[in-house]
C-alpha cells in the first residue's frame, strides 16, 4: 500500500499537476483564439530553460526561478503571437495552428542552440525525500510542486471570477463575435491569454526539472498528454482542464503497477501513450470531453 | 438633431450588394423602427450602419462624425449600442457579469447604470447570479438589452428584439423599449412583428429588395393602405 | 577537377533520389490537406508503416527482427501501401468527422504511438537499433550505375504517382472532393456522403506516405526509430507542400525538390564547421526552415504554384445551396 502511495500514487498527482498547468493554457488558448497551440509544450520547454539560466546566475533553488521564467516565456509567447499569430487572426483557424507548428520547431531549435542538447538538471546530488509516519516518503520537490500548483490554480481561479479582464476572457470565449461588438478590447483579452498561457507552461516545464531533469525534447513529449487533458476536461473549459490532468497523469503512473500478478500492468514503455488511449476513447465516445466543453 | 445620419448605402458580403442606395436617419430621442420582408436587406442595413457590413458607396455620419465602415470597437465608445439577433448573450456568464461585460470601455464607476438597468428589468436582478444560457428566452433580451444599456448610449440599435418571443413577453419587451427611449435613447430597430413596432415608433422605413420603399411617421404607414398591403400583411 | 564533376554529380544524384521520395509523401500530403482540407500531422506514422511493412518483408531471414521473409522489393512496396492504407482506414474512421485542429491532436498521437511500438517491440523491429541489410534494387551494378538506376527507379514511382493523383483529381471524385473542403455543409445537402469521401482521400494519401517510407528503407538499405521522427518526416514535407502550393500537385513535386535541397545543402555547409560548431549550427537549419515556413504562410500563402482556380470546383456545387447570406 505504501509503495503504492510513494512510487505511483504521488508521482502520478505531480504528474497531474504538470500536464494541469499545460492543460489550462491549452484550453483557455483554444477558446479565446480558437485554435490548439501546437507550439504549447516548447513553451514548457523555454521556461525549464530559463529556470536553468536563473538558477546557474543566482544558485536560487528551482521553485525561486519560477516567476522570472514565467515571466520571460510571458515575453516570448507575446512576441510570436504579434509576429506570427496575429497577421492570421481572420484567416482560417488552421493556418495559424500550421504556425504553430513552425514556431514550435523554431522555439525549440533557438532553444538547442543556446543551451545545446544535453540533458540537464537543477541540482546535482541525491535528495533524501521527507519521511512520514516512518514510511510515507516523499521527496520536498514533490510537495513544492503540489503546493505551487495549487496557488497558481488558485489565482487563475480567482482572475477568471473576480477580475473585469478575466471575464472578458470568459466572455471572448463564449462568444467571440458578441465580445467585440460589446466594446470589450478583444486584442487586450488576448494579450492576457497569453501572459497566463505561456506563464503557467513555464511552470509546468520548471515542476518537470524539478521533479527529473530537462532536455529540449521534454516539450514535444508533453504536448500529447496535455493535450489529451484538455480535451478530456472540455477544451475550452480552464477548470475542467484541472480534472483532464490529473486524470491523465494519475492513468500514466497506474498503468504501470502490477494490478494483476506482480508484473507491471503495462510496460513502462508505454506509460506515454496511456493519454493518447484515453483521448482515442474520449474522442469516440465523447469529443466534447467530460465536462462538456465546446462541441464540434 | 440628427443623431444618426446614412445615405445611399450601398454594400454587403463579398462580392454581392445586399444594399442599393438606403438612406435612414435616426433624431435624438426618437424611436425608429425599419419593417419589409424577408431578405431586403433590414439586418444588413443596421449592420452596415454599426460597421459589420462593409459599404462600397454611401456615408453614415453619428452626431455629426463621419462613422462610414469604421472599426466596430470605436462604434461603442462613440455612444452606439446594438444587440445582435441571435447569440447576444454570453450563456457561461452569469447575469451579472453580462451587465458588467456591456460596461467594459468604461473607467468610470459602473454601479448607477447597473441599478438603472436592474430597475428597467426586475426580473434580472433575482436572477443575476444564474448563467445567463439558462434564462427563458424573454429574460435573455432582456440581458441583451441590458447589456447594451451599460455604455449608456446615445443610440440603442436592436435587431429584432421580439423574434420567436410569446406575445405577452413581445408585449413587455416593447414596453420597456419605450421606457429605455424615456431616458432620451434614440432607438433603430428591425422588426418582423412590423404592426406592433410601428404604433410605437415615432417613424419607420419600410426597405424590400435592398431599396428604400417608405419613409414617413409610424402613424401614417400604419394608415398608408398600400404599406398595410404589402407588407403588413393586409 | 573530374574526380570533383563526379562527386557533384553523385550529389546531385542523391538530392534528387530523397527529394523524389519526398515528392511521393508530398504528393500524399496534397491529397490529405491540399486537397481534401485534412490536417494529418502525423505523416511520420504512416510514413514508419511503410518503411518498416518493406523492411521486415523484403531484408534475408534475421534473429533479430520479425521475418524477414525476402520478398521482392516491388512486394514490400506494395505491402507498405496497402498497410499504411488499412491503418488510415481505422485512424479516419475515428477522427475523420472532427474538427481539423482534433484530427491533428490525433494523427500526432498516432504517430506517436507508433514509434513507442518501434521502439518498445524488439521481437519486430529489432528496438532502437532498427533493422539492417534492406535490399536495395539494382545495388550490384557498381557506382555510378547502381545510384542511377535507384534514382531512375525513384523517377518512375514519382511520374506514376503524380499521374494517378492528376486523373484522380480531374476525375469528378476530386471535384467533389474540392467543393467539401470549400464548403462541406452545401455538399453534404447536395446529397454527397462527406465522411466516406473524406475517408477515401484519407487513405489514399496515406499509402503514398507508406511508399515514400518504404522507398526511404531501400534507399537507406536501414531504417531506424530516428528515421520516423516527427521532424525530418511530418513538417519538412509540411513545409514543402506550402512552399511548393498547396492543392496543386506540380507545386508538392517542386516543393519537396527545393526544399530538400535547402535542407540538404545548408547541411554540407555546417559540415565544414568544427563538430562542436556543427552540432549547433544544425540546429539553425530547423530554425530556418521554421522562419521559410512563416515568411511564405504571410506572404506568398499560395505557394510557388498556386492551386488552379481555387474556388471553381466548389462553386459548382456550393452555389445551388448556399442562399444569399
Amino acid at each position: 500500500m505504501l509503495e503504492f502511495i510513494n512510487f505511483y500514487l504521488v508521482p502520478g498527482l505531480v504528474l497531474g499537476c504538470i500536464y494541469t498547468l499545460g492543460a489550462i493554457g491549452v484550453s483557455l488558448l483554444f477558446g479565446i483564439l480558437r485554435f490548439a497551440h501546437f507550439a504549447h509544450g516548447d513553451m514548457m520547454t523555454l521556461g525549464a530553460y530559463l529556470a536553468l539560466l536563473v538558477i546557474g546566475l543566482t544558485g536560487w533553488p528551482a521553485i525561486a526561478a519560477i516567476p522570472a521564467a514565467m515571466l520571460g516565456t510571458a515575453v516570448v509567447a507575446l512576441v510570436i503571437d504579434r509576429v506570427s499569430y496575429r497577421p492570421f487572426r481572420s484567416s482560417p483557424t488552421i493556418i495559424i495552428v500550421i504556425a504553430s507548428f513552425g514556431i514550435a520547431l523554431m522555439v525549440r531549435s533557438a532553444i538547442q542552440f543556446t543551451w545545446g542538447l544535453e540533458i540537464e538538471s537543477y541540482r546535482t546530488g541525491i535528495h533524501r525525500p521527507m519521511v512520514f509516519f516512518d514510511s510515507l516518503r516523499i521527496s520536498g520537490n514533490h510537495i513544492q510542486i503540489v503546493l505551487t500548483t495549487i496557488v497558481l490554480v488558485g489565482a487563475v481561479h480567482y482572475l477568471l471570477s473576480r477580475t473585469k479582464i478575466g471575464k472578458a476572457m470568459r466572455a471572448m470565449s463564449d462568444d467571440p463575435d458578441l465580445a467585440r461588438i460589446t466594446g470589450i478590447a478583444t486584442e487586450r483579452v488576448i494579450t492576457w491569454t497569453w501572459i497566463i498561457g505561456a506563464g503557467l507552461a513555464a511552470a509546468a516545464g520548471v515542476f518537470v526539472g524539478m521533479d527529473t531533469q530537462v532536455n529540449t525534447f521534454m516539450g514535444w513529449n508533453l504536448l500529447l498528454p496535455v493535450f489529451a487533458a484538455a480535451i478530456l476536461g472540455g477544451i475550452g473549459r480552464p477548470y475542467g482542464a484541472i480534472a483532464g490532468g490529473m486524470v491523465i497523469g494519475i492513468a500514466e503512473e497506474l498503468s504501470t503497477y502490477p494490478w494483476i500478478g506482480t508484473a507491471p500492468l503495462l510496460s513502462p514503455g508505454y506509460k506515454t501513450g496511456v493519454a493518447f488511449g484515453i483521448m482515442v476513447i474520449l474522442l469516440i465516445w465523447r469529443p466534447s470531453g467530460l465536462f462538456r466543453g465546446r462541441v464540434f | 438633431m440628427r443623431l444618426l445620419e446614412a445615405t445611399e448605402m450601398t454594400g454587403g458580403y463579398g462580392e454581392m450588394d445586399i444594399l442599393d442606395s438606403v438612406d435612414m436617419g435616426v433624431d435624438s430621442g426618437e424611436i425608429v423602427s425599419i419593417i419589409g420582408p424577408n431578405g431586403a436587406g433590414k439586418s444588413t442595413a443596421m449592420k452596415a450602419i454599426f460597421g459589420i457590413v462593409r459599404l462600397r458607396k454611401g456615408q453614415v455620419s453619428f452626431a455629426g462624425e463621419d462613422i462610414t465602415n469604421a472599426a466596430t470597437e470605436t462604434q461603442v465608445r462613440r455612444g452606439m449600442a446594438y444587440v445582435p439577433q441571435e447569440r447576444n448573450i454570453f450563456p457561461n456568464l452569469s447575469v451579472h457579469e453580462n451587465l458588467e461585460m456591456g460596461a467594459f470601455i468604461r473607467e468610470d464607476g459602473v454601479a448607477e447604470a447597473l441599478e438603472h438597468v436592474y430597475e428597467l428589468f426586475p426580473p434580472l436582478r433575482e436572477k443575476m447570479r444564474q448563467p445567463a444560457g439558462e434564462l427563458s428566452g424573454g429574460q435573455r433580451q432582456m440581458v441583451a438589452i441590458g447589456r447594451a444599456l451599460m455604455v449608456e448610449p446615445k443610440l440603442l440599435m436592436l435587431d429584432e428584439p421580439t423574434a420567436g418571443l410569446s406575445p405577452l413577453f413581445m408585449a413587455e419587451i416593447f414596453e420597456r423599449i419605450i421606457a429605455v427611449n424615456a431616458t432620451g435613447v434614440g432607438i433603430l430597430m428591425v422588426e418582423q412583428n412590423a404592426r406592433q413596432a410601428l404604433e410605437i415608433s415615432h417613424r419607420g422605413y419600410v426597405l424590400s429588395t435592398g431599396r428604400n420603399r417608405f419613409a414617413d411617421s409610424g402613424a401614417n404607414l400604419l394608415a398608408n393602405e398600400e404599406v398595410t398591403k404589402s407588407f403588413l400583411g393586409g | 577537377m573530374e574526380q570533383m564533376m563526379f562527386g557533384i554529380m553523385m550529389y546531385l544524384v542523391a538530392l534528387l533520389t530523397i527529394g523524389g521520395i519526398y515528392a511521393v509523401i508530398a504528393l500524399g500530403l496534397n491529397m490529405h490537406w491540399g486537397v481534401s482540407g485534412l490536417f494529418n500531422a502525423g505523416i511520420a506514422g504512416f510514413f514508419a508503416i511503410g518503411a518498416y511493412t518493406s523492411a521486415i518483408l523484403t531484408t534475408p531471414t534475421s534473429i533479430k527482427h520479425l521475418g524477414g521473409f525476402d520478398l521482392p522489393v516491388w512486394l514490400g512496396m506494395l505491402a507498405s501501401m496497402i498497410a499504411a492504407g488499412i491503418v488510415a482506414y481505422a485512424v479516419g474512421r475515428i477522427c475523420l468527422r472532427l474538427r481539423s485542429d482534433y484530427l491533428a491532436i490525433a494523427t500526432i498521437g498516432i504517430a506517436e504511438i507508433f514509434r513507442l511500438v518501434l521502439k518498445n517491440e524488439s521481437w519486430m523491429t529489432n528496438g532502437t537499433r532498427g533493422i539492417a541489410n534492406v535490399p536495395k534494387p539494382f545495388e550490384d551494378l557498381g557506382t555510378p550505375w547502381s545510384q542511377l538506376a535507384f534514382l531512375a527507379v525513384v523517377i518512375v514511382i514519382v511520374a506514376a504517382v503524380y499521374v494517378v493523383v492528376e486523373r484522380a483529381l480531374n476525375a469528378p471524385w476530386g471535384r467533389v472532393m474540392r467543393a467539401i473542403r470549400e464548403n462541406d455543409d452545401a455538399a453534404e445537402a447536395a446529397g454527397k456522403d462527406v465522411v466516406r469521401f473524406r475517408l477515401e482521400a484519407f487513405v489514399f494519401g496515406a499509402m503514398f506516405m507508406g511508399l515514400g517510407g518504404a522507398m526511404t528503407a531501400h534507399s537507406f538499405k536501414f531504417i531506424g526509430p530516428e528515421a520516423t521522427e516527427p521532424l525530418l518526416t511530418t513538417f519538412l514535407v509540411w513545409v514543402m507542400l506550402i512552399i511548393g502550393g498547396s492543392g496543386n500537385n506540380r507545386g508538392a513535386i517542386l516543393g519537396a525538390i527545393i526544399v530538400w535541397a535547402i535542407w540538404s545543402m545548408t547541411q554540407i555547409l555546417t559540415g565544414f564547421l568544427p563538430p562542436d560548431l556543427a552540432v549547433r549550427a544544425a540546429t539553425l537549419r530547423v530554425f530556418l526552415v521554421g522562419l521559410l515556413l512563416q515568411v511564405v504562410l504571410q506572404r506568398f500563402s499560395r505557394g510557388l504554384i498556386p492551386e488552379k482556380s481555387p474556388t471553381a470546383a466548389a462553386a459548382t456545387i456550393s452555389q445551388k445551396v448556399t442562399p444569399a447570406p
